[in-house]
């Protein structure tokens, strides 16, 4: 079957505006009387909530964790884009969506990305009408800084805590709504099923986690904004709860997944130190814009580090390997985040690699602290300042700029990366696959609708930088309201639904025996032994770069792991009250089929596009060889028990932009 | 007038009473210092019983006594007050104590407040109970009551142990009002320290002289 | 290295709890909750209840992570979260004590885990500014100074993790509280509320059953990030403004 994405008709810049002026509204008399579910507090989430809420729904907001300000979205570092064009380079709307379409390889649908760049702008306005506060300069206005893909500066940031202080807006947004009444707020609640009603979206079956008592809620329409599924790799800088269960659970009642091998692989983290590690911890793409990245030149430099016989200050400069700088001359540092990790990679493969483990490399603050202190000695009126002054002034602006990061780093690792170059190493970070949607945001279950990094919509085969952020609040604050109205429209005659219909019983019934059969295993290894052994499965094979081989091998191992966690699986105490190993057998359950299903989805796909790099598609240079004649599509899948699960294409047509080769030299 | 009542029952309001009354006792100490130095004058207590007549005839002086009256209770009162109220906010204590967090004299403000209250009853009941409730003695005689009160061994031990407590709770409290009044500044707040400590320091050390002074030398 | 563990186990709320005694095997380059990770696969191994602590992100900024290791919420080291406090910092043999917070307003639900809604419902009661989407108008209309920017930010770092209650002998949320009034006080966008906002907020805390401050400064000591109690001395400000000069 071919999937209809519903994207208006007419001219790219007009579609949303035009689409946006004729679609079907809801009358405010009548949205008094509508119920939304939406599960997820993060940035998507909660601007979604706290927007329908304003606009007159009734919502029910849902969250697992003690309160909706807890997201992951917290964590995100580096910034936020927007074509506001403060900052006077030739940025545009047109210039936003572009690089985006091109970062994310051209696997990503025009219009939604057009939207996506048109209403950035709005995000910034909306942000600091809540009171975020971005960078500002001395004169007042606001401060941008680049991100990598870019040639323009368009992120705007607040220190390495953008993300925060968005999500803090967004859940002040939301507070305000539940302070009304608008929004009642469920807490400790996490979402364990979808509940449809004659194939609509109705509601959902959510486990109490202090009681562990199942409770139904119905609504009109469901919103997921439940995240990505990065935590299948067990390692990821995702948080240590992030999890696939809410998406996961709407797949098996038939909502499609869309491209799941498509995972974008960070190049900038604190490196694994060791097997009990829990997460891995990103340092900000925006180092990027300051710290060189090299490796030693010559195998046996690298070897002497990593048996600690030399020093990074030990290889003279001719003797280091700046291969950003040298592969990639047009974006040097700053190429999109897929090249650089598969950069990385091929580098620690060559055996350059710096750390025990030799899978780190370097990235080196020397010379921005030396550029930066050179510049500010000057403003500070030293004429001729000697070594010591330089680096003094220099640590100060690298502070300034990265201080909180820096600290971070040196929290981790206790190294001080003012001193001695950061150790970095490429990790599981972002998925841009997720539930099918449509221009609406509406996947092929009506009535559900998916927000945010749960959905597949914006960013292709590769995200961009700080556009994470700009998407999930995109979505929340400025698509979803609007479209979601497309659905309700027709619904201002359905009353109000009951729990106790059949559908939300049988759901529930089957949620129960779900944990009851968990429980009831009995056996002997902790969940955490299964999920690490995914893990490492998924990074080997459905890593940063893939083969046939490898993948059917995934395939075939992860099904072996499957079987024995249900034969094997020990959980203790019991399905009633708080259990976190309960909690997590569920999730990893789910992350275990869908980890198939990346694989499958990747074993598919026979073509190298950005996060997605197949060993057999590259160029002589090593650089990802696309088709687009064969798979300029979007991969819908079907979960099917049996392994043979179904694909349903979403053809990508670009009308605006022409198809070319992604090149960063 | 329902916003008063709000206003003095709320955390904040009653923070703000316990730092105008406590700058108000404050200043109201320096006026007794200001009276007791004149003990340390080798003139037979002659300026201070001039001090001392002077103040209990002055009709503004008398008012303001009323209202010093009035501080002490609503300072103690409220005191005690707050101070349950956090204990029971405080939902038990850890098991291991750690000092690295709060200073001595925070810590312990309450409990040197309730030395101080019993310091003060006992200095009331010494002198001011029979100056003025009951006209046991008269004015020029209080100077001959002072100098017998701290020839007493007993007595000066409890007087210089309400000195040290005194101390214990200026040391906090002066800094700590400014603090509540919302005098938190980064050129001011160090420049209110200092003078607190300066204060928390002179004015005890001064209570503190003055009966050793008689002990020895009278 | 070789730690002994003195960690307060309660079943639930109504329960008693009591301390519990663990060795764990740990190394230095370990984080201290992926220590009580150790420890936890431990217990499950031998099929006993693990210890339940709440964490999430394990970056130091989600706030979900928080327990007293020695006495010290979040433990020894100024400005950092229990989560990024690294066992490089203890010494073999050493015994460790974790306990739950304390404060009345922070029941125990479960071992180590603490129910902190209070402090949503102090937010809501009043931190936000009012503003409903779509009615920014362009970011850059109103100039804010550096400094105060970066001083409402100071204060918007806050995670609410609420260790400053649990550090606060008088289990007060001053800290708290007054980091988000000075958040949005502090800036034109939010300081048209700031008379409504601080009331609010101030009777909503007293209402949660926290206490009030008396200028110990533990809560600064002890906050993850370093907030200051110039903000609390603002939030007094704001709040005898707003009783004694505006009209509500």
């Amino acid at each position: 079957m071919e999937l209809k994405g519903n994207v208006p008709q007419g001219d790219l810049k007009e579609k949303w505006i035009e689409y946006r002026s004729k679609m079907n509204l809801v009358a405010p008399n009548n949205k008094r009387n509508i119920e939304i579910i939406v599960v997820g507090t993060g940035l998507a989430g909660a601007s979604a909530a706290s927007t329908l809420a304003e606009l007159g729904y009734q919502v029910k907001a849902f969250t697992y964790h003690d309160s909706p300000r807890r997201a992951h979205s917290i964590a995100a570092q580096g910034g936020i884009n927007a074509a506001k064009n403060y900052a006077n380079d030739g940025d545009s709307i047109w210039r936003l969506f572009y690089d985006t379409i091109k970062g994310g390889d051209y696997r990503s649908r025009e219009a939604n990305v057009y939207r996506l760049a048109e209403v950035s702008n709005n995000i910034i306005d909306q942000a600091t009408a809540q009171g975020v506060p971005f960078a500002r300069d001395y004169g007042g206005l606001l401060d941008n800084r680049s991100f990598g893909g870019v040639q323009v500066s368009r992120t705007f940031y607040a220190r390495g805590q953008t993300g925060q202080q968005l999500l803090l807006g967004a859940y002040s947004s939301l507070s305000r709504q539940v302070a009304k009444g608008q929004v009642q707020m469920f807490t400790r609640q996490e979402m364990l099923d979808l509940v449809l009603v004659d194939g609509k979206a109705r509601g959902i079956i959510t486990r109490d986690l202090l009681t562990g008592e199942l409770k139904r809620h119905a609504a009109h329409a469901v919103v997921l904004a439940t995240g990505g599924y990065g935590n299948t790799y067990f390692l990821s800088t995702n948080a240590m709860f992030s999890n696939a269960t809410a998406a996961w659970r709407a797949a098996k009642r038939g909502a499609f997944f869309a491209n799941p091998c498509y995972v974008q692989i960070h190049p900038t983290c604190i490196p694994q130190s060791g097997d009990y590690q829990s997460k891995l911890t990103l340092m900000s793409e925006s180092l990027r814009n300051d710290g060189r990245v090299w490796v030693p030149r010559h195998k046996e430099d690298a070897q002497a580090i990593r048996e600690g016989n030399k020093t990074p200050q030990d290889i003279a400069e001719a003797d280091r390997y700046y291969y950003l700088e040298e592969r990639y001359p047009a974006f040097g540092n700053l190429v999109p985040r897929d090249v650089a990790s598969r950069a990385a990679k091929v580098a620690c493969d060559q055996g350059l690699g710096v750390n025990q483990t030799g899978k780190a490399v370097y990235l080196d603050f020397e010379s921005a602290i030396y550029r930066y202190g050179k510049s500010k000695a000057h403003m500070e009126g030293y004429e001729n300042p000697d070594k010591a002054t330089i680096i003094k002034f220099g640590e100060e602006v690298v502070s300034e700029k990265y201080g909180n990061l820096f600290e971070m780093y040196e929290k981790i690792t206790g190294d001080n990366p003012y001193k001695t170059p950061m150790k970095i190493y490429p990790a599981v970070h972002y998925t841009m696959g997720g539930l099918w949607v449509d221009y609406n945001l509406q996947s092929n279950i009506p009535g559900l609708f998916v927000a945010g990094e749960a959905n597949f919509s914006d960013h292709g085969a590769n995200r961009l930088g700080a556009s994470a952020l700009m998407q999930g609040l995109a979505d929340g604050y400025f698509v979803l309201p609007y479209t979601i109205g497309t659905f309700l429209a027709g619904e201002i005659r359905t009353p109000k639904f009951e729990t106790s219909l059949p559908e939300f019983a049988r759901t529930e019934r089957e949620t129960k025996e779900r944990i009851e059969k968990l429980m009831n295993i009995g056996g002997n290894q902790t969940v955490d032994s299964f999920h690490k052994r995914l893990g490492k499965v998924m990074w080997e094979n459905v890593g940063v770069a893939r083969n046939a081989g490898g993948l059917e091998k995934a395939i075939k191992e992860i099904k072996e792991i499957r079987k024995d966690f249900y034969e094997d699986l020990y959980i203790p105490g019991s399905a009633d009250g708080i259990n976190p190993e309960l909690e997590k057998a569920t999730k990893v359950a789910d992350f275990l089929e869908l980890g198939e299903l990346m694989a499958y989805d990747a074993l598919n796909r026979n073509e190298s596009c950005g996060g997605h790099f197949r060993e057999e598609y590259q160029t002589e240079e090593g650089e990802a060889l696309r088709d687009d004649k064969n798979f300029a599509y979007v991969a819908a899948w079907e979960w099917d028990d049996g392994g043979n699960h179904i694909m349903h294409k979403e053809p990508l047509k670009f009308e605006f932009v022409e198809l070319k080769t992604r090149s960063y030299k | 007038m329902k916003w008063i009542i709000t206003f003095f029952k709320s955390s904040l309001g009653r923070k703000l009473i316990m730092a105008l009354t406590g700058l108000f006792l404050i200043v109201f100490l320096m006026i007794h210092l200001t009276g007791n130095s004149l003990l340390l004058l080798n003139d037979e207590g002659e300026a201070f019983t001039g001090f001392v007549e002077f103040m209990e005839e002055n009709p503004l002086i008398k008012i303001t006594a009323y209202l010093l009256y009035l501080g002490f209770i609503i300072h103690i009162l409220q005191g005690i007050v707050i101070y349950f109220t956090n204990r029971n906010a405080k939902g038990g204590t850890y098991a291991v104590k750690t000092t690295a967090n709060a200073s001595f004299f925070s810590k312990y403000m309450f409990w040197f407040g309730v030395m101080i209250f019993i310091f003060l009853t006992l200095h009331l009941i010494n002198f001011w109970l029979g100056l003025k409730v009951t006209g046991e003695f008269g004015n020029e005689e209080l100077y001959g009551k002072v100098v017998t009160a701290f020839h007493n061994p007993v007595y000066l031990v409890v007087y210089e142990l309400g000195m040290i407590a005194l101390f214990m709770h200026l040391r906090h409290g002066f800094h700590s009002a400014f603090q509540t009044l919302g005098w938190n500044h980064k050129k001011w707040t160090p420049l209110i320290k200092c003078l607190g400590n300066l204060y928390s320091i002179i004015v005890p050390l001064g209570f503190f002289i003055i009966p050793l002074y008689i002990y020895f030398f009278k | 290295m070789k730690l002994n563990l003195k960690i307060w186990r309660q079943k639930n709320k109504h329960s008693k709890g009591k301390f519990e005694i663990y060795q764990v095997d740990a190394n230095e380059h370990m984080s201290f909750l992926e220590m009580l990770d150790v420890l936890n696969e431990q217990l499950v191994a031998e099929k006993k209840e693990p210890v339940a602590f709440e964490h999430d992100c394990r970056e130091g900024i989600c706030g979900t992570c928080g327990m007293v290791i020695n006495g010290r919420p979040h433990g020894l080291l100024q400005g950092t979260t229990t989560c990024q406090l690294h066992m490089r910092f203890f010494k073999d043999g050493d015994t460790i004590v974790i306990e739950p917070y304390k404060a009345k307003a922070f029941p125990v639900v479960k071992d180590l885990v603490v129910d902190r809604s209070s402090l949503d419902k102090i937010i809501q009661a009043g931190g936000f500014v009012s503003i409903n989407t779509g009615q920014a108008q362009d970011a850059n209309n109103i100039p804010i100074e550096k400094e105060i920017s970066s001083k409402a930010f100071d204060a918007a770092a806050c995670i609410g993790c609420g260790a400053c209650v649990a550090a606060c002998p008088n289990g007060a949320a001053m800290l708290f509280t007054s980091a988000k009034i000075s958040h949005l006080g502090l800036l034109p966008q939010g300081a048209v509320e700031t008379d409504r906002r601080v009331m609010r907020m101030v009777i909503q805390m007293d209402k949660e059953g926290f206490g009030s401050c008396s200028n110990i400064g533990a809560c600064e000591v002890e906050c993850p990030k370093e907030i200051k109690l110039t903000n609390i001395a603002r939030m007094n400000r704001y709040y005898y403004k707003s009783a004694f000069a505006s009209d509500n």
